[in-house]
C-alpha cells in the first residue's frame, strides 16, 4: 500500500524550510531530488561508526565499511534487476558511468567505424563520444526527432551500417520527458549487432528499471536523481563487455600485482573502480533504493503521473504558452514557455515567490536549436510533490504574466 | 557632471524606498525600459556576454577621456541590471572604471545576482565594462 503524501514529506527535512520568506516549493527534481532521512542519517553513521577504507585492511572498521560497501552493490543490482554484482560498476555520477564507456568501449573499435547518439541526449552523452570519436578517428551520427519531441525511428533506422558500433540513448529525456522506447531501440539495434547504452539520469527514480528486460548492454545512472547522495553513480554493464572493455583509470584498487614491467588487471567489477570510492554516498544509495521501495516505485510513477497530467492541463488552459515534448507517454519533466516572456525573468520572480526551477538550456543546447529557442523554464516532479504545490505554482506563474504584461 | 560614487549612491537611495521584492524587480525592469534603442546590427556575437541564460550586449565608445556605454538584453530583468550598470560606468574614465568600487550593487540588495552560479551575467558585463576600460586606456592613454 501506497503511504500517505505526508508521510512521504515528512522524511524530508529540507521541505520545511522557507526560501526568501515562503514555504520551497521544489520543483527541479530533474536536477536533483531531495533526500529523506533514512540517507542523510546514513552518511553521517557511516562517519561516525564505520569510516575506513574499503578493500584492504583487515582490521574491524575495514572489513565492516567493505561489507557494508559491497551490499550497496548487491542492492543496486537486485533494483535494476542484473545478472551479477560483476556488472555493477560505482562511479561517481552517470556522466562519469558514460565517460567510462566512452573512453573504455572505444578503444576496441576501428578508425571510420561509427556511434550514434540523439538529438535530445544531455550533453553528458553528446561530448563524452565526441571527445572519443575525435581522438580515435571515428564518426558521432544523430538520431533525429521529431516536432513532438519523439525519436525518428525510421531515421534512426536509416543511419545505422555495417560500422555503427553503438548508439547511446536517453531512457527519458531531460528536457521533453519523452520516454523513449528502449526495447525497440535495443531489438533494432541486437538485429545489427550492436550494443545500446541507455542513459537512465532521468528515469531511475520514476520508472521500474529492469536492465534484464531492456536488455540494454550499458545503462548509466547517478544516486542523486533518485534520492541519494551526490558524487555517486552507477554503471551498469553486461558482462561479456566489460570483460572485452580495458581499465578506464589507473591507480589502487583496480589492479591485481604492479611491478614496472607489467601490471595485471583486478576482476570485475574493480578493474573500472580504480581509487578510494564514495563509500558512505554509495552505503547511502541503499537507503535510497530502500526509500523508494517502501513507497514502490510503480506507485511513485503513478503519482508523478498525475501531477503531470494536472499541470499539463493546468499550464494549458492558462493561454499563451508553448508547451515542448510529447503529450502522452511522457515523464514527470515539463518543459514550456510563455510567450514574450523570457524564461530568466520568470524564474527569477518565481524564485522570490519560494518556487525552485530550472530555467536555461538544460546541458541540452542541440534539442534547443532544433526548437530554434534559447532556453525553456522546466518543472520536474518527485515523489514528495503535490497538488497545491502545482497549483501555488500556477498561481505564482499568473502573478508573473501580469508584471511582464 | 557626477561620479561613479555620487551615481551609484543615487540609484541605491532609489533602491532603499522598497522593501518589497516585487516593487523592486518591477523598479529595476522599468530602469530597463529607460535604455536607448540599441541596435539589432550591434547585437553581434563580438558584442555578446558569454556566459548568461539570457543574451546580453554590450558596446563602449571612448569620447575625449570618457567611456560611454551602450547594452541590451533580451530578458527585462537583465536588460535593468545592465541598464544600472551603464547609468553608472558610462561617462567615467578608464581609470575610475578600472578602479571603480562595484559595492552599491549590494546596497541596491543585487548581490544575489553577483553569485556565478545566477548567469544572469551581471559579473560578466562588469568584466566586460572593465576589459573595455583597460583597452580604451592602453590606447588612448598609454605614454609611449
Amino acid at each position: 500500500m501506497k503511504p500517505e503524501l505526508q508521510d512521504i514529506r515528512s522524511q524530508f527535512p529540507i521541505l520545511n524550510r522557507e526560501v526568501n520568506g515562503k514555504k520551497l516549493i521544489y520543483f527541479d527534481n530533474g536536477a536533483t531530488t531531495q533526500k529523506p532521512i533514512g540517507v542523510i542519517d546514513a552518511e553521517s553513521q557511516y562517519y561516525k561508526e564505520l569510516n575506513s577504507n574499503v578493500h584492504r585492511g583487515v582490521h574491524f572498521l575495514s572489513t565492516q565499511s567493505t561489507i557494508a560497501f559491497e551490499n550497496a552493490r548487491k542492492s543496486v543490482q537486485q533494483f535494476i534487476n542484473a545478472r551479477s554484482e560483476n556488472e555493477i560498476i560505482f562511479t561517481k555520477g552517470t556522466t562519469e558511468s558514460i565517460n567510462l564507456v566512452a573512453q573504455s568501449f572505444t578503444s576496441l573499435l576501428q578508425k571510420g567505424d561509427n556511434i550514434i547518439v540523439s538529438r535530445m541526449e544531455h550533453h553528458s552523452n553528446i561530448v563524452p563520444w565526441q571527445l572519443a570519436c575525435k581522438g580515435r578517428g571515428l564518426e558521432l551520427r544523430v538520431a533525429e526527432i521529431t516536432s513532438d519531441g519523439l525519436l525518428d525511428l525510421q531515421q534512426l533506422a536509416s543511419i545505422i551500417d555495417d560500422r555503427t558500433k553503438l548508439i547511446g540513448i536517453a531512457h527519458i529525456s531531460n528536457v521533453l520527458g519523452t520516454i523513449n522506447p528502449i526495447k525497440e531501440i535495443v531489438a533494432m539495434a541486437h538485429s545489427n549487432n550492436i550494443p545500446v547504452l541507455v542513459d537512465g539520469a532521468q528515469s531511475v527514480a520514476h520508472l521500474k528499471i529492469d536492465v534484464e528486460d531492456l536488455d540494454c548492454d550499458f545503462f548509466a545512472f547517478s544516486a542523486h536523481k533518485m534520492y541519494g547522495s551526490m558524487g555517486v553513480g552507477v554503471l551498469y554493464g553486461k558482462e561479456k563487455w566489460l570483460e572485452k572493455m580495458p581499465p578506464y583509470q589507473g591507480g589502487g584498487e583496480m589492479i591485481k600485482n604492479v611491478s614496472f614491467d607489467g601490471t595485471t588487471f583486478n576482476e570485475l567489477p574493480f578493474k573500472f573502480e580504480a581509487g578510494t570510492p564514495n563509500v558512505a554516498g554509495t552505503i547511502a544509495l541503499s537507503e535510497a533504493i530502500r526509500f523508494m521501495q517502501a513507497i514502490g516505485i510503480e506507485n511513485i510513477g503513478k503519482c508523478e503521473h498525475e501531477l503531470t497530467n494536472y499541470a499539463l492541463a493546468k499550464l494549458t488552459d492558462m493561454g499563451n504558452i508553448n508547451l515542448f515534448g510529447p503529450i502522452q507517454n511522457r515523464s514527470s519533466v515539463i518543459s514550456f514557455l510563455l510567450q514574450n516572456i523570457h524564461p530568466y525573468d520568470a524564474g527569477t520572480l518565481l524564485d522570490k515567490m519560494g518556487i525552485a526551477l530550472r530555467t536555461g538550456t538544460h546541458c541540452a543546447e542541440p534539442l534547443m536549436k532544433f526548437f530554434g529557442i534559447n532556453g525553456t523554464m522546466r518543472i520536474s516532479f518527485a515523489a514528495y510533490n503535490s497538488i497545491e504545490e502545482i497549483d501555488y505554482f500556477l498561481e505564482s506563474l499568473h502573478k508573473v504574466k501580469q508584471i511582464f504584461e | 557632471m557626477t561620479n561613479i560614487k555620487e551615481r551609484s549612491d543615487e540609484i541605491a537611495a532609489n533602491f532603499s524606498v522598497f522593501d518589497d521584492w516585487l516593487d523592486k524587480y518591477n523598479y529595476i525592469i522599468e530602469i530597463g525600459k529607460s535604455l536607448p534603442v540599441f541596435e539589432d546590427a550591434k547585437k553581434s556575437p563580438s558584442n555578446l556576454i558569454s556566459g548568461c541564460q539570457s543574451q546580453v550586449w554590450i558596446t563602449a565608445e571612448y569620447r575625449d577621456g570618457q567611456i560611454f556605454f551602450a547594452g541590451d538584453s533580451d530578458a527585462l530583468i537583465t536588460k535593468g541590471i545592465a541598464s544600472i550598470l551603464i547609468q553608472v560606468l558610462s561617462g567615467a574614465s578608464p581609470n575610475e572604471i578600472i578602479n571603480c568600487d562595484m559595492s552599491f550593487i549590494d546596497r541596491i540588495g543585487l548581490r544575489e545576482h553577483l553569485s556565478p552560479t545566477r548567469a544572469n551575467g551581471l559579473n560578466g558585463m562588469i568584466k566586460q565594462m572593465k576589459l573595455y576600460a583597460i583597452a580604451f586606456k592602453s590606447k588612448h592613454e598609454t605614454i609611449i
